[in-house]
């Protein structure tokens, strides 16, 4: 590794003290104070921190304590960032503690969750901060001992000096230390130097997660909060029209009934500003029990919304125009919809060589349509934030992926400066992307600012599950020719959702065919959509697996060698130079996924599949046998190539889950909508996979390599649908086109 | 109206819904003045402080709710609180002192949790299931343990710590 410039990242050393080269007190966060340490612990607590940078505080008995910055939802990276730090800290795992930076993007750059982006976009920099302390303990003892620099060695939280046997722990350098000015650059470790990275730590919250320590968002609490829950829409293509809460007011408990608006008309939205209802009735009082009873007894009426066109600025800046349709929907208009849309031609998106003549010629094409419907997330820990608005500062404590994008939208609310907002980063009881929507942090701001007291915002499950921001329904159309040799001489694909289309024309197959078409269309719609795990790669990944096995089987070749054949093109000789996979690194994870599963040795029912989306490779082997019409996974190999793996256990913990989340999704995952109005709305009619129905056994391997690590959140979730409905055909002799596959009568086959 | 929340609060003079129940929560008595309505999980987390026991659905259908009532899981979620007057209640918090149920330590040897959110509801329906059957078959533990939903997918390692714990006793 060659010298990294700290310039990068000054603005994450900005000293938080103003008490250079003194001490400071461990500042009592919520999240700090709520997990009583044991008398242990507190033994083990230093009298006094330095502060070396924002993300490091080193005790005078050698405890480090890591403000690790992403906010957690269940991915393991609050174990992971510190390690990262600590790894080039040189310093021993068992006296780190941890804790969670608050949002503060000068201290802590960009706080965000999700895209499986946290360690890839955080591998230099928190090394760098690790490194970068290393470095001023070093140079402290070598002043301090009067010694060459070169000469200060570390390992394990110690500094060393060999020739004279002098060493001290860092604790006993760290006042020092903090004095010395932050290098220009600094060199970090060689991958083979690693001592904590690549080797597994456990949850550093697993200890407080097992015994039930307050954590999450929905368990804050603080002196005279409030409790508040929200009235929205029944339906979609619906607004407020009035309020009568003459019989709630009354109710024991109950303290105030407002309307909140979020997003004022002025307010220019970005994309995650996302939000079906932005008007929509509080209910404030006493205790969670109170309000839900007054919340049964408030009678609100609701009017149609009228057509309307929002200019939304999208993640890279670009202001477009969302045109937002009047009406009540439903599944069947969408269907409907859709069809009509696939027929006709869509908007070419990538076209390589002259696929129109090559379909032309074709001795056989084979056309299949794959479509998958609207997903709700169901996080087990329903939406909620405490706010306190108080003047013209505003205080926040939430379960949130990305606080960055939600200031503008509180402050234009709330008219609250941004720069009097303050957040703290609770952890997340599951994400998935939803989390990244947080018009609810808006709305109890709201509700505290016109209550004027603190406030807890508590989304009840029905709440949580009919308030929108879904996973798209969309519809694929594959189709290939056939030369009289059953040589693929061309592949069309023409795909698209409600209300956008989950087409990636640039990955895999394309580059591998020499006549190649990619279309997609779109139908607008007022349900609102947004990110869900592996955003479009969850459906498009399973229609393009699904479809090769089939192809594969119409050729006449063995489903992984098929798709290596199309990978060795792809890699030896590319077509197009849009091309956004490495065939390499697909073909690594194939071939890996084949000699674990003993593929073409082992007989049974198995279902193959591989895809690559946010930088990391995935392929799975699924055994599976159908019971009575219950389909029984019996065992998932999994084979993933995301570079070097920082936490191996926690990473094949990361796989067990996606894969486990995926074949519950594909087999009963379904929101449909009646009339505009989201059919299910708890768990009795919403699906989710539960033990019984988890796959018996799972095992995971990593491709081993130096590559930059890259994320694990999202890709080893696309890739099980493919697999799941490959290995049903085996075991049914049917396909399965359209999720979710068990479907109305819930059998397969 | 803050008198509600306190626990030495007189019946006397409390509003006409509200009574005064005595309830046994990890091995501490509370008397609390509340709707005898109010569903346990409620009255544990809004009235006594205890955050561990979670809401995930308030129609028993989740499982993140689950305590133990004279030692069998329950969903606190829709227990009324008068039906758990004067029984042992037990939640996560008092399941052990400092985590070392074979269960908690089972959990941490397997590192099982992703958010965590659910784990609480898992973890007591779990002791449930090893109290009443030491060594439960896969089959028996799939069948106690599928009112618990688990959306990160850790259902594999919950199993394998299960098991664990089994052999911890």
């Amino acid at each position: 590794m060659p010298q990294i410039k700290t310039v990068v990242g000054r603005r994450s050393f900005l000293k938080s003290t103003a008490m250079a080269g003194g001490g400071m007190m461990l500042g009592f966060s919520w999240l700090a104070s709520c997990q009583p340490l044991s008398e242990e612990e507190v033994l083990a607590m230093p009298d006094v921190w330095f502060d070396i940078n924002s993300y490091l505080k080193i005790g005078d008995n050698g405890v480090v304590s890591i403000l690790t910055p992403n906010p957690e939802f269940g991915q393991n990276i609050r174990t992971s960032m510190p390690m990262l730090i600590a790894e080039e800290l040189d310093m021993d795992w068992q006296k780190i503690v941890v804790e969670q930076a608050p949002y503060h993007p000068e201290k802590y750059g960009f706080q965000f969750t999700g895209g499986s982006s946290g360690i890839r976009t955080r591998w230099e920099s928190l090394r760098m901060v690790g490194a970068t302390a290393r470095y001023m303990l070093r140079q402290a003892a070598a002043q301090t001992w009067g010694v060459p620099l070169e000469e200060v060695s570390t390992d394990a939280g110690t500094l060393y000096h060999q020739a004279s046997g002098k060493s001290a722990h860092y604790g006993e350098m760290a006042s020092a230390a903090a004095d010395i000015p932050v290098p220009e650059e600094v060199k970090l470790k060689e991958i083979s130097e690693f001592k904590i990275v690549g080797k597994s730590h456990k949850n550093v919250d697993g200890k407080n997660i097992v015994t039930g320590k307050p954590m999450f968002g929905m368990d804050y609490k603080e002196e005279g909060m409030l409790i508040a829950m929200l009235e929205h829409p029944p339906a979609f293509g619906l607004t407020l029209k009035a309020v009568d809460d003459s019989a709630v007011r009354a109710m024991p408990g109950v303290v105030d009934v407002v309307t909140v608006r979020c997003y004022p008309e002025s307010y220019e939205k970005a994309s995650f500003d996302v939000n079906a209802f932005p008007e929509t009735v509080a209910i404030v009082g006493r205790s969670t029990w109170e309000v839900m009873q007054a919340k049964k007894k408030l009678q609100v009426s609701w009017e149609p919304i009228v057509s309307r066109t929002e200019f939304v600025t999208n993640f890279g800046g670009v202001k477009e125009a969302v045109s937002i349709p009047a009406g009540l929907e439903s599944t069947e208009g969408h269907r409907a919809a859709m069809e009509a849309l696939a027929a006709k031609p869509g908007k070419v998106v990538r076209r390589d060589g002259n696929p129109e003549a090559a379909f032309k010629k074709a001795a056989k094409v084979i056309e299949r349509t794959y479509s998958a419907p609207f997903l709700a997330h169901n996080c087990m820990e329903p939406l909620n934030a405490f706010a306190h608005v108080s003047g013209d500062k505003a205080r926040i404590a939430a379960p949130i992926q990305i606080p960055a994008f939600v200031i503008p939208a509180l402050s234009a609310s709330l008219g609250v400066p941004a720069e009097n907002i303050s957040m703290e980063l609770t952890r997340m009881g599951g994400g998935f992307g939803r989390k990244a929507y947080a018009h609810y942090v808006v709305e109890a701001a709201l509700i505290s600012q016109k209550v004027d007291a603190p406030v807890k915002l508590i989304y009840t499950r029905e709440d949580d599950m009919t308030n929108g921001v879904y996973r798209p329904a969309y519809q694929a159309t594959y189709r290939a020719a056939l030369d009289e040799n059953n040589n693929l001489i061309a592949l069309h694909i023409k795909a698209g959702g409600v209300p956008e289309s989950p087409l990636f024309a640039n990955r895999f197959p394309a580059g591998a065919i020499d006549n190649y078409m990619a279309e997609e269309w779109k139908i607008d719609s007022n349900i609102t959509i947004g990110a869900f795990r592996a955003p479009r790669s969850n459906f498009i990944a399973g229609a393009e697996q699904s479809f090769l096995d089939e192809l594969a089987e119409e050729m006449g070749k063995d489903p992984i060698a098929f798709r290596l054949d199309l990978l060795k093109r792809a890699k030896e000789n590319p077509v197009g130079e849009t091309n956004e996979y490495e065939a390499d690194r697909l073909i690594g994870v194939l071939e890996l996924v084949r000699d674990k599963s003993g593929w073409g040795d082992k007989k049974g029912n198995r279902g193959v599949s591989a895809y690559f989306c946010h930088q990391t490779y995935a392929a799975n082997v699924l055994d599976i046998r159908v019971e009575d019409g219950k389909p029984i996974v019996e065992k998932v190999y999994c084979a993933i190539d995301c570079g070097v793996v920082v936490n191996p256990d926690a990473a094949r913990n990361m796989a067990e889950g996606a894969v486990t989340d995926g074949i519950g999704n594909a087999l009963f995952g379904e929101m449909p909508f009646r009339e505009g109005a989201p059919v299910k709305n708890n768990f009795h009619n919403y699906r989710m996979i539960r033990m019984n129905e988890a796959p018996k056994d799972i095992e995971v391997h990593f491709v081993e390599n130096e590559v930059n690590p890259t994320g694990m959140g999202e890709p080893p979730f696309p890739p099980v649908f493919g697999a799941l409905s490959n290995a049903l055909y085996q075991a049914t002799g049917k396909r399965h086109y359209h999720q979710p596959f068990l479907g109305e009568e819930q059998v397969i086959g | 109206m803050e008198f509600l929340c306190k626990n030495s609060f007189s019946s006397t003079y409390l509003p006409f819904n509200m009574a005064t129940i005595d309830l046994h929560v990890n091995g501490k008595k509370h008397q609390v003045a509340v709707d005898p309505n109010t569903p346990l999980l409620w009255v544990l987390r809004d009235h006594i402080g205890l955050a561990g026991t979670k809401y995930g659905c308030g129609v028993a259908q989740c499982g993140a709710c689950t305590v133990h009532l004279d030692g069998e899981a329950m969903r606190s979620c829709v227990l009324p609180v008068s039906a758990a007057a004067d029984k042992k209640i037990t939640t996560i918090e008092g399941l052990s002192e400092h985590g070392e149920h074979p269960v908690q330590k089972a959990w941490l040897e397997h590192d099982v949790a992703q958010c965590g959110y659910c784990q609480s509801g898992q973890i007591m329906q779990a002791a449930a299931l090893l109290k009443n059957n030491a060594n439960p078959t896969d089959e028996e533990i799939e069948t106690a343990m599928q009112g618990n939903i688990c959306r990160c997918g850790t259902y594999t390692r919950i199993k394998a710590a299960i098991k664990t714990a089994a052999s911890l006793g």
